[in-house]
């Protein structure tokens, strides 16, 4: 190729680059071979410990589920992994399509108009979703109700921070109040009255955020059910590994209304000069590569593959999969809840409220104790204190589909014996 | 060749997947939720069976094109082969099934790889720090940019503006918009280098940064880059790199060196973790010592031989998306980097500027090579020579789809007029690159020749060119049940 370019040296390609600036090498080890390339990253994934996930009872916003291999066998598709936005709709149907099909996935299960392609994660969806809301309503202030997951309000926090909106705790919004932020379940795991802060937020002029658990939506109300504006949330429980916190994917729906405010991806359908049905990206004007500085948001690339997986796993399950996944789920937490209350020393945070498959237990030592049931396999419940001093003894437990009745019993065994 | 939605092969009586029943005895199931909390209407999801949606997949893949079955050169994307090393060490049991909230002496291999790959980009770029956190390039630039605001506001100065060059990525003036900053757009010189005279006219102490793409988005490094640097500083003001073009540098010089003060890299460009049909990419940021305060939290840190992440940093922007980032994507750039070692980083590089450079070669007399040579890893064409046949750039772009390749990004940058940009990345043969640069030329054959027929293209694609217009007019952006009617408006 050189000899092509009558160049003379490949050193004239780079006669613009300053030789000040020119580096003699990098300061990094020389390459190594496939075989011992996968050896040291094997050891390295080998110094982890993995937990058994019929004996992982933490949740905390990421959770064990149940996988079909119908999800690896598509996303291990090089057709999908290996693709890029689809900006030549002609040459990237497959991806498009799919996308077309996750935002009404989407839709249906939050029971909201009209979704996007994907966000970062739930964390990112739910500071996309203030910042439509303070655009919307021109007010200043993000009020954010008790137990939004605590990572997610500091990542709001930090887009407050930079765009110039004050948020607030609390559940009573005011004049200035651009949206009522709330999550359900909360971080706890407790169930919200989504209708009523819904309404609160209507009724002091804001608009609503739901940032929800899609599996939880097979049995609980969804925002459009009581008429949320936007509906957000983590999609990682529908098909996607734990992978220490990502990637996962941030999913963001809402009225039809505010379809010009959404952040971000839409496919929408088009047709060809022979009345063929095809799908494009659509709706480009609020976006950074056509508007810049007055787009919606900044995002171009999101997580197009993770909401592959989120397809893949919603059409495996269908509405009874679904329905019965969360009902599984919410029969043994019911079921575990009852008996861990049984137990000396244990007791339930909040016995008068209602909660799906994640709870609150208030337990004496319970960092020893969580330790004790490590020594025994288990990964239980999610210590508190962390974020909430005034529930240092507190921690939630979770349980799944994959948390069958012969792990239970392990648990309360191990529980009974640690105290 | 058309495939259906899964919603209309969904088979109405068809049941669910097989699951196991609860199992325990509480009888109560959902039926003790009360009934407002309760949802009213099931959600309408495709019923489908196995082989079934295997096929409907299956066929949707076959819609695509993909980088793993040809050449793919966008420019500006970096579209390298992925290895599929990468995808294996990511799928760890030990990698995959990790859960975020374990404490962290069960999760040592993790932050060591985390440790491990900070260092290794600092090295690559020239930084003190990296932060792993963001979840693709214009959250990374967006995340530098919380950094450099608060570092102005620690100073007690009320920075309200940021630079960008017209022929930046709309991500950046995007990212600025978001933190708040007024944008202010500074003008290309005639050799499509950022005019000094304009930027030393738009500097002062409003200024917070200058966001930089270097090689630009021409593909043509920016000589002056140590006076501007010094210009900058001497206001006061940040430099940041958008490290959407960092595959020209690696092991030939760093951004570090140049005086930017925090730098984004795209590992989903540069470092071959697979784009994902638009995502998850990673968007870690590298800084010089007096950002460092300010980074997101946690940090890793090594002490005593131990790995912790570091929670305890008072000066810090916060966090900018949940847990450590996308970790998967962090192991397959680690995976990369310890096999390319840093000689084959820096012979990636080499090669990528070689096979841009020669392709250009190739392309000369073909479409018009606006700004002279040489160019790095990407050079920008313009099909403005072929607009008195009628044939624009979006033509050539079909033209070569219905050839069989991925076409160039086109219209941007907006600088220049019917734009093509071409990045082949070092990973194609001379072969592919001859054969593509002949199919360029094929296409601008039929221009002059039969100018109908390529505007008629691509007639052997899955759809023909679809009508973007009426698309966004009335839009349709999900599927519905017959029963149920679209609503008015929007």
């Amino acid at each position: 190729m050189l000899e092509a370019l009558d160049a003379g040296s490949f050193e004239e390609l780079l006669r613009d680059v300053p030789g000040s600036l020119r580096l003699r090498e990098l300061d990094l080890a020389a390459g190594l071979s496939e075989l011992e390339t996968m050896a040291r990253v094997g050891r390295l994934a080998a110094r982890n410990r993995v937990f058994d996930d019929r004996l992982t009872f933490r949740g905390g916003g990421v959770y064990r589920r149940f996988i079909p291999a119908a999800v690896g066998a598509v996303l291990s598709k090089p057709e999908f992994y290996t693709a890029y936005t689809p900006y030549q709709p002609e040459a990237s149907q497959g991806t498009l399509q799919a996308i077309y099909e996750f935002q009404t996935l989407i839709a249906e299960l939050t029971a909201m108009d009209v979704a996007n392609a994907s966000l970062y994660d739930g964390a990112t969806a739910v500071a996309e979703a203030a910042m439509m809301a303070v655009v919307q309503t021109g007010r200043q202030e993000v009020l954010v109700a008790p137990f939004l997951h605590p990572e997610y309000l500091e990542v709001l926090r930090c887009y407050g921070d930079g765009r110039g909106f004050r948020i607030r705790q609390g559940s009573q919004p005011s004049a200035e109040t651009a949206a009522l932020v709330f999550q359900n379940p909360d971080f706890l795991g407790l169930i919200a009255d989504g209708a009523q802060l819904t309404r609160s937020a209507h009724e002091a002029g804001a608009l609503a955020v739901a940032c929800v658990d899609p599996i939880s939506l097979a049995l609980l109300a969804p925002p459009g059910e009581y008429d949320a504006d936007i509906a957000v949330g983590e999609g990682q429980q529908l098909g996607l590994t734990p992978s220490y916190g990502g990637p996962h994917v941030g999913f963001i729906a809402c009225r039809q209304d505010l379809v010009r405010r959404l952040p971000g991806r839409l496919i929408g359908e088009a047709h060809d000069d022979r009345g063929r049905r095809g799908f494009v990206l659509t709706l480009t004007a609020r976006e950074q590569h056509i508007r810049r500085e007055k787009a919606t948001s900044n995002i171009c690339t999101n997580h197009s593959l993770c909401a592959l997986a989120a397809s893949v796993y919603l059409t495996y399950m269908g509405p009874e999969g679904l329905h019965q996944i969360a009902d599984v789920s919410y029969r043994r937490a019911h079921a575990l809840a009852g008996e861990m209350a049984k137990l000396p020393g244990v007791e339930l945070l909040h016995p008068e409220r209602p909660f799906l498959n994640e709870f609150p237990v208030r337990m004496k030592n319970v960092l020893h104790r969580l330790q004790a049931l490590e020594e025994q396999g288990i990964l239980g419940g999610l210590p508190l204190r962390r974020w909430y001093p005034q529930l240092e003894d507190v921690a939630v437990f979770c349980c799944t589909e994959l948390n069958d009745p012969a792990a239970l019993a392990r648990l309360l065994d191990a529980l009974e014996k640690s105290a | 060749m058309s495939e259906p939605l899964s919603f209309e092969l969904s088979r109405p009586g068809l049941p669910g997947p097989r699951l196991p029943p609860a199992g325990v005895s509480d009888p109560a199931g959902d039926h003790d939720l009360p009934p407002h909390l309760r949802r009213r209407q099931a959600p309408e999801l495709p019923r489908l069976s196995e082989p079934e949606i295997m096929r409907h997949y299956s066929r949707l893949a076959s819609l695509n094109y993909s980088i793993s079955e040809n050449f793919y050169p966008l420019g500006s994307c970096t579209m390298k082969y992925n290895p599929v090393a990468n995808e294996a060490a990511a799928q760890l049991p030990g990698f995959a099934y990790l859960h975020p909230y374990q404490d962290e002496a069960t999760t040592q291999g993790a932050l060591e790889l985390m440790f491990e790959l900070e260092r290794a980009l600092c090295a690559v770029v020239g930084v003190d720090r990296v932060t792993l956190q963001p979840a693709a390039g214009a959250h990374g630039e967006w995340t530098a940019l919380r950094m450099i605001q608060a570092y102005h506001l620690a100073r007690g100065e009320q920075r309200d503006q940021v630079l960008v060059p017209d022929s930046a990525h709309g991500t950046n003036p995007a990212s600025a918009a978001l933190c708040g900053f007024q944008v202010v757009e500074v003008k290309s010189g005639a050799d499509g280098r950022i005019s000094v005279a304009d930027l030393e006219s738009k500097l002062n102490q409003r200024v917070a940064a200058l966001m930089l793409t270097n090689p630009n988005t021409l593909g043509l490094f920016e000589k002056e880059i140590l006076e501007v640097a010094e210009m900058v500083h001497a206001t006061g003001a940040k430099l940041y790199y958008d490290g959407a073009n960092l595959n020209a540098l690696m092991g030939i010089c760093r951004p570090g060196d140049m005086g930017f003060d925090a730098v984004h890299m795209n590992l989903h460009k540069t470092f071959t973790t697979p784009h994902g049909g638009g995502g998850p990419g990673a968007g870690p940021v590298g800084v010089k010592k007096d950002l460092e305060p300010f980074l997101p939290r946690p940090t890793v840190e090594k002490r005593n031989g131990h790995y912790q992440l570091d929670y305890d940093r008072p000066s810090s922007i916060g966090r900018v998306r949940s847990f450590f980032g996308n970790f998967g994507m962090l192991v397959r750039a680690y995976t990369y980097i310890l096999a390319m070692g840093g000689d084959g980083l820096a012979q990636a590089s080499e090669d990528a500027v070689l096979a841009a450079n020669y392709l250009r070669g190739r392309l000369e007399g073909v479409l018009d090579l606006p700004h002279e040579g040489p160019c790095m890893h990407e050079f920008v064409a313009s099909a403005r020579n072929l607009n008195q046949h009628g044939i624009k750039a979006l033509d050539v772009a079909k033209g070569l789809l219905e050839r069989g390749y991925y076409a160039p990004t086109i219209y941007f940058p907006l600088i220049v007029p019917e734009a093509v940009m071409v990045e082949p990345t070092e990973t194609e043969s001379k072969a592919t690159l001859d054969a593509f640069a002949d199919t360029v030329r094929e296409v601008a054959e039929l221009a002059r020749t039969d100018p109908q027929r390529l505007h008629a293209e691509p007639v052997s694609l899955p759809v023909g060119r679809l009508d973007e217009v009426a698309a966004a007019r009335r839009p349709v952006l999900r599927w519905r049940p017959a029963s149920e009617a679209p609503p008015e408006g929007s």
